[in-house]
C-alpha cells in the first residue's frame, strides 16, 4: 500500500478532501447556518451565511420552548444513556467472562441467544404487554431495561472476543491468592477490559442517546420525552420554525460529538483489536 | 463486531487447553450465576415477548383481551396492497443500502488506507454522520431535498438546467432517496470496519506483490479483497440486519409515504400499533422476524464458509 508517488498522494488527497467535504460536511454547515438565522430568512431554506447571526438567541429559545422541555429531555436522555450503558457493560462483561472461561453445556444456548438478540427484531406490542404486566411501561427505568435487553447481545459479542485475549494465568494467580469469583472479576479482570469497555460505552451511548424508536414505543408522553422526540416540537402542520428546528438538531448533536472526539483514538483501536481481527 | 465468530465457537481465538485435574476448582472461579443479571433482563424483555408474538399474531388483541382468529391477520397482510408492498420495500431497502455500503465502504477504506494527504481528516469526516441522530439527519435531508426550495434541487437546476425530481415526494423514487440518505449516514461505519480489516493484513503480502510487480488492481483483487473477507461479511450482515429493520429514518423523512410508496414492515408495525390493531401489528413483527432470519441465517453461514484465513 505504500507504493504511491508524491504527486499522486497529493492529487488523490485533494480530490478526496473536495468530495468528502461536499458530500459530508455541507449538510452540517447547512445545519449550522440555518440554526443561526432569523425565522424569515430560515424559511427560505437556502444555504447561505445568515444575515442576522443569532445562533445564541436561537439556542436560548430552543431551551425555553414549551416550559424548558429540552432541559427535562436532556436530563431524561442523560439518565437513560448512563444507566443503560452502565448496566450493559457490567452484565455484558460478566456474561462474556464466564462464557469464555468456563466450558459448560449452557454455552451453546447462550451463543445462540446472543446471535438471536442481534438478528431478531424486537416484538413491539408483546414487549409493551409484558412491561405493562410488570409496571414498567411508560417509566424511565422500564425503558432503561429495554435498552439493556436489546443492546446486550452486541456487548457480549465484542467483549467475549476481548476477554479471550486476557491470559488465564492472571486468573490463576488471583485464585491462588485466594480471590473469590467476585473479587477475581471486578478487581482483577474488569480493570483489564478498559479499552474494550471504552469502545462499548461509546458505541452504545451513541446508539441509546440517538435512539428514536424505543422511546417512541415504550416511553410515550411529553413529560418524559427524550431529546430525539423534542425535534418534533418545532414542526407542525401549520408552520415549521426552521431556525429553531435546526438549533435543536445542533444542540442534541453536540454531546455525542464531544464524546467521540475525546475517545476517537481508542474507539478505532478497540474496533481493530477486539472486533475484526477477533 | 464479527457475527461470524459466534457460529463457530470452537475456533474463536481460543486455543484448546489441557483438561484440568480438578475441574471444580476452576468452575468455582467462574460461577454460572454471572449469566443471571443480564440473562433475566434479556429473557423478560426480549425473549418472552418474541415468543409471545407467535401467539398474539394470531389474535384480535386489545392488550386486555385477545381472541384467537387463526391466520386472519396474515391473510389481511398479504391481501392489502399497502401492506404487501411494505414487504417488497423492506427487501429493496435492505439490499440496496447493504450493497451500497459494501461497495462504497470498501472503496473509501482502500483510499483512506493509502498514504494520501489529510488522511486523518478524511477518516473523521466520513465517520461524522454516524454520530448524528437519525432523526436529525432525516429532518435535515427532508429540507435539503425539498422539491422547490431545497438546496439539492437548486444546485441541480443550475448545473443541469432542468428541475430536479421530487426526491421524497415522487412515489417512484422516494424509497431509493431514503436509502441514499441511509447510505450517507452509515457508510462511515462500513469504512471504519474495512479500514480495520485492511490494517490487519500483514505487510509482507503487499511487499511481495510489489516485488513481483503487481498492479494496483491486482493488489486489490488478489490481496485486499480476499483477505478482508471477514470485514466484508461483517459489513454485509450488520448493514442488512439494520436495513431490513430500519424505521427511524423512513419515519422521519417520508413517514412511509407518499401513499404507501416507502412503507417498510417496521413502519407498518408502528402504524398498525398507533391505529390500535395490536394483533395485526404483531403479525407484522412475526413476518419481519421470518424475513430477517430467513435471509441472515443462510447468508451468514455462506459468508463464513467463504472465509480465507490469513
Amino acid at each position: 500500500m505504500n507504493a504511491m508517488r508524491p504527486a499522486t498522494r497529493w492529487l488523490v488527497g485533494l480530490a478526496g478532501i473536495l468530495l468528502t467535504t461536499a458530500v459530508f460536511l455541507v449538510p452540517f454547515a447547512f445545519i449550522l447556518t440555518m440554526a443561526a438565522k432569523d425565522p424569515v430568512e430560515a424559511a427560505r431554506l437556502q444555504f447561505s451565511w445568515p444575515a442576522n447571526f443569532q445562533l445564541w438567541e436561537n439556542v436560548v429559545s430552543v431551551f425555553q420552548a414549551r416550559d424548558y422541555m429540552l432541559i427535562i429531555a436532556f436530563i431524561n436522555s442523560a439518565i437513560l444513556t448512563v444507566a443503560s450503558v452502565t448496566l450493559m457493560v457490567i452484565f455484558g462483561s460478566m456474561i462474556a467472562f464466564v462464557l469464555d472461561r468456563r466450558r459448560s453445556r449452557l454455552n451453546l444456548l447462550i451463543n445462540t441467544l446472543v446471535l438471536a438478540g442481534l438478528i431478531i427484531p424486537p416484538a413491539v406490542v408483546p414487549t409493551i404487554w409484558v412491561m405493562q404486566g410488570l409496571g414498567l411501561f411508560k417509566t424511565l427505568h422500564g425503558l432503561i431495561l429495554v435498552e439493556v435487553a436489546f443492546g446486550l447481545s452486541f456487548t457480549v459479542l465484542i467483549m467475549r472476543a476481548f476477554v479471550a485475549t486476557i491470559p488465564r494465568e492472571i486468573d490463576e494467580a488471583a485464585i491462588v491468592d485466594g480471590a473469590g469469583p467476585l473479587r477475581l472479576f471486578f478487581r482483577v479482570i474488569f480493570p483489564l477490559l478498559r479499552s474494550v469497555i471504552v469502545t462499548v460505552v461509546v458505541v452504545q451511548s451513541i446508539f441509546v442517546f440517538n435512539d428514536f424508536q424505543n422511546p417512541l414505543y415504550f416511553l410515550p408522553g411529553n413529560q418524559n420525552a427524550t431529546v430525539q422526540l423534542t425535534l418534533f416540537n418545532f414542526q407542525s402542520q401549520a408552520q415549521t420554525t426552521y431556525n429553531l428546528l435546526f438549533a435543536n438538531i445542533l444542540v442534541i448533536t453536540v454531546p455525542m460529538l464531544v464524546m467521540y472526539i475525546i475517545f476517537q483514538r481508542q474507539i478505532v483501536a478497540g474496533m481493530t483489536s477486539g472486533a475484526v481481527k477477533g | 463486531m464479527t457475527i461470524t465468530q459466534t457460529s463457530r465457537p470452537g475456533r474463536a481465538g481460543r486455543p484448546t487447553r489441557p483438561r484440568r485435574a480438578s475441574g471444580s476448582y476452576v468452575d468455582k472461579a467462574y460461577p454460572l450465576w454471572f449469566h443471571l443479571p443480564g440473562g433475566i433482563v434479556f429473557v423478560t424483555l426480549f425473549l418472552v415477548p418474541t415468543a409471545l408474538s407467535f401467539y398474539f399474531a394470531f389474535t384480535r388483541w386489545t392488550l386486555f383481551k385477545s381472541t384467537f382468529i387463526g391466520f386472519d391477520n396474515f391473510v389481511l397482510f398479504f391481501s392489502e396492497p399497502g401492506l404487501i408492498g411494505s414487504l417488497r420495500n423492506t427487501l429493496i431497502y435492505g439490499f440496496v443500502t447493504s450493497g451500497a455500503k459494501v461497495v462504497l465502504g470498501m472503496l473509501l477504506a482502500v483510499l483512506l488506507s493509502a498514504p494520501i494527504i489529510a488522511r486523518g481528516y478524511l477518516r473523521s469526516v466520513t465517520f461524522f454522520p454516524v454520530l448524528v441522530s437519525t432523526v436529525g439527519v432525516g429532518l435535515t435531508f427532508q429540507i435539503l431535498l425539498d422539491p422547490f426550495h431545497g438546496v439539492v434541487n437548486q444546485v441541480w437546476a443550475v448545473v443541469l438546467g432542468i428541475d430536479g425530481p421530487g426526491w421524497l415526494t415522487d412515489p417512484s423514487i422516494a424509497l431509493l432517496s431514503v436509502a441514499g440518505i441511509d447510505v450517507w449516514k452509515g457508510v462511515g461505519l462500513a469504512t471504519l470496519i474495512y479500514i480495520a480489516g485492511i490494517a490487519a493484513i500483514p505487510h509482507e503480502y503487499f511487499e511481495a506483490a510489489r516485488v513481483d510487480g503487481a498492479s494496483s488492481w491486482q493488489v486489490f483483487r488478489r490481496i485486499i479483497l480476499p483477505l478482508s473477507w471477514s470485514a466484508t461479511s461483517t459489513v454485509i450482515l450488520l448493514s442488512l440486519i439494520g436495513g431490513l429493520r430500519s424505521f427511524d429514518l423512513i419515519w422521519t423523512t417520508t413517514g412511509g409515504g407518499p401513499g404507501f410508496a416507502s412503507d417498510v414492515i417496521a413502519s407498518v408495525i408502528y402504524k398498525q400499533y398507533q391505529a390500535g390493531f395490536y394483533g395485526l401489528s404483531t403479525a407484522g413483527n412475526v413476518i419481519l422476524f421470518i424475513v430477517v432470519t430467513a435471509i441472515i441465517y443462510p447468508l451468514s453461514r455462506w459468508l463464513n464458509s467463504k472465509e480465507t484465513s490469513l
